[in-house]
């Protein structure tokens, strides 16, 4: 039974000057590229298909599978993209990793692009994190001039080049084929899938595109094993992985578990909730993750125990919510996000987004109309599925998910405002004291 | 280059050097048209927003039309069409950072500067602008300036950023250096480091708050089977 928690990506982050080469080494780092670049790429390929790490972005899709789909008869080159877009609401894990120790995701980086076959890989930072793209610049950079990257690396004849390319303020380039528009320099607004990415993706070539902490494992498998790796977590969602906490809990930040800890255990390792707090809701996985209450806290934090609970595991952003806190403002600003975001090439994400922002802003305002409530789940309806990408879906999750639990505050938004009902005050993080 | 040096002027018209350096950005790319975003950054780096005639040397060099360009540039939030302050300030008020503070934060500081949103003061230091998430929310309430973090922000540090702002006074990131200016921020979101990665922490306390915990109760991962193997031999052996 590993421990509670179980610091691998995070171990390097409290050392002196944590993010240089030096001291990546120093720590062991870039051994793992050696034994890669010993081994069949295909036999890469299998060792992370059997250590059972699944995608981190919030599909959780098998890593190893998805390097498998690879045409390797194709006679294009192959493209290795890392999707550091952070933007999920609630979702903080890949800017404090690439910030700390940018090292692991391009050794990472190297070793997957071999796998794949990749001589050109891409790192996509969204542009709003001006010290996490200088720390990533830096660290490609030291890793070009150590020999790690660059020409025939380490006399093994594999050539590889890594480009940091930002983005300029989009949420929906985080989405697989909208991010590859960014990169092609058009406006970032998600493909038609088939044909997927692994087909034809970065310039209609065979491509992989992969979560920053989904690359960053993978070093980590290389050096101890897939075993080792799948020793810790559950059967089906095996590794460690990083649980962001956030909101009213005494101790916010990143706490590294493996898979299927619950929200009480980490609770109870961080110190709780703040002081008088009471946990109203939360979010296992970011804002696009249908919300959960104080009944969930025993479920098991791994993709099938969240999913059985009726939301998602996500991004693993575990955003707390306490008592002072309307439901009904907290999902009109996730909606009024969402509406921001919305690329507009869809009509039920563009408009429906619009309409259900004006229905909450009512509500919020205490100034609902009967029907309101239905009028919103029947947005959500002919919003959920039938729109271009995984954004629209996201947008009704929090809605839809809180008039199941919290329908008496959206049916008192049809008389009293919601300030009213939870003076805003109380729910920041410098008011005094915090009362119910 | 720090917050008190006066900043560089503004390109009127694009300098040779710039247009080269947009060549040089292209050039990066096996196909020169995904150079277009880190171009536009290089742009506002230059001229202090997208201006038409960086929107036309974007065409010229990537063999596009201008239009295409520009339906670029009006897609993304970080690209400007209206000239951007030496310092923007952003407030998160995503929905966990505006219940947290950043609602009042806004608000406060939309009163203390009198700008509404996207709107720059007349002394053209500071740009406000409501941002959406941040992806800090273990810092939250969040500000930005320039892109860098101010984590954990009240509505009276907020008003102390900026009044530092504008009076020339060095601001530091909780998570970074001392803030540079909007355009010399651009710069490097171009491409173009500017050798201050190593200024600042690893982290904040947020970020190291589980591998504290973890550090001080001995927990760690289990170790590697290469590791461990003498010890399962032995165990073999003495059964």
């Amino acid at each position: 039974m590993p421990d509670t928690l179980t610091p691998v990506l995070s171990n390097t982050w409290d050392a002196p000057q944590s993010w240089k080469l030096a001291t990546y080494e120093a720590q062991g780092g870039y051994a793992a590229l050696r034994t890669a670049l010993g081994m069949a790429p295909d036999d890469l390929i299998t060792m992370v298909k059997e250590s059972g790490l699944r995608g981190r972005g919030g599909a959780g899709f098998p890593t190893g599978m998805k390097w498998s789909f690879i045409p390797q008869d194709n006679p294009k080159p192959k493209y290795l993209v890392v999707n550091a877009d952070e933007s999920e609401p609630g979702t903080c894990k890949d800017i404090p990793l690439m910030m700390a120790s940018p090292h692991t995701l391009v050794e990472g980086v190297i070793i997957s692009s071999y796998a794949i076959r990749a001589n050109h890989a891409f790192i996509y930072i969204r542009g709003e994190v001006l010290h996490v793209v200088r720390r990533v610049q830096a660290a490609v950079a030291e890793a070009y001039a150590a020999g790690h990257l660059g020409k025939n690396i380490h006399g093994s004849g594999y050539d590889l080049d890594v480009v940091v390319h930002t983005g300029a303020g989009a949420y929906i380039c985080g989405e697989e084929t909208a991010l590859l528009e960014g990169l092609e320099g058009r406006r970032g607004q998600p493909r038609l899938r088939p044909p997927f990415p692994a087909v034809a993706g970065l310039y209609a070539s065979p491509t992989v595109i992969n979560n920053v902490e989904s690359i960053a494992s993978v070093p980590c498998i290389v050096s101890n094993g897939a075993s080792w790796f799948s020793s810790m977590g559950t059967e089906k969602s095996a590794g460690m992985t990083l649980y962001s906490l956030s909101g009213h809990v005494k101790r916010p930040g990143q706490y590294e578990a493996p898979l299927g800890i619950t929200l009480r255990e980490l609770l109870d390792v961080a110190g709780g909730l703040r002081e008088g707090s009471e946990l109203k809701f939360w979010t296992p996985g970011g804002s696009s993750t249908p919300i959960l209450t104080a009944e969930h806290l025993d479920v098991p934090l791994d993709y099938e125990g969240v999913g059985a609970a009726g939301s998602m595991l996500g991004t693993k952003a575990l955003q707390i919510f306490d008592q002072t806190t309307s439901v009904v403002r907290v999902v009109l600003r996730w909606t009024e996000f969402y509406k921001h975001e919305s690329c507009g090439k869809c009509t039920p994400c563009r408009e429906g987004t619009w309409w259900l922002v004006q229905t909450l802003k009512r509500l919020e305002r205490g100034e609902g109309q009967p029907g309101d409530i239905e009028t919103l789940l029947d947005l959500c309806d002919n919003i959920l599925g039938r729109s271009f990408c995984a954004l629209g879906d996201g947008a009704t999750s929090p809605i839809a998910s809180a008039i199941k639990y919290f329908r008496e505050e959206f049916e008192a938004g049809m008389h009293t405002p919601a300030a009213e009902l939870f003076p805003y005050r109380a729910s920041t993080a410098y008011a005094a004291t915090v009362s119910a | 280059m720090t917050a008190t040096n006066p900043p560089e002027a503004v390109e009127t018209t694009l300098s040779e050097t710039t247009w080269s350096e947009l060549r040089e950005i292209a050039a990066r790319y096996p196909e020169a048209r995904s150079g277009l975003l880190p171009m536009l950054h290089l742009v506002q780096s230059a001229q202090g927003r997208v201006t038409p005639e960086g929107i036309e040397a974007c065409a010229e060099i990537l063999g596009i039309t201008p239009a295409e360009v520009n339906g670029v540039a009006t897609f993304y939030t970080m690209y400007k069409r209206k000239p951007v302050g030496e310092y923007h300030v952003g407030v998160c008020t995503t929905a966990l950072c505006a219940v947290m503070g950043g609602d009042e934060i806004l608000a406060r500081l939309q009163d203390h500067l009198g700008v509404g949103n996207d709107e720059t003061t007349a002394d053209g230091k500071v740009t406000l602008e409501h941002i959406e998430c941040n992806a800090a929310c273990d810092y939250a309430p969040v500000m930005m300036v320039n892109w860098e973090f101010l984590d954990n922000q009240t509505p009276d540090s907020a008003v102390q950023v900026v009044d530092d702002l504008r009076a020339g006074r060095p601001v530091t990131s909780t998570r970074g250096p001392r803030v540079c200016t909007w355009r010399e921020a651009e710069r490097v979101l171009a491409g173009f480091p500017d050798g201050r990665a190593d200024e600042g922490p690893s982290g904040g306390p947020a970020t190291l708050a589980g591998l504290a915990i973890a550090r001080e109760r001995g927990w760690t991962a289990p170790t590697a089977p290469e590791l461990t193997a003498p010890e399962s031999a032995q165990e073999a052996t003495d059964a």
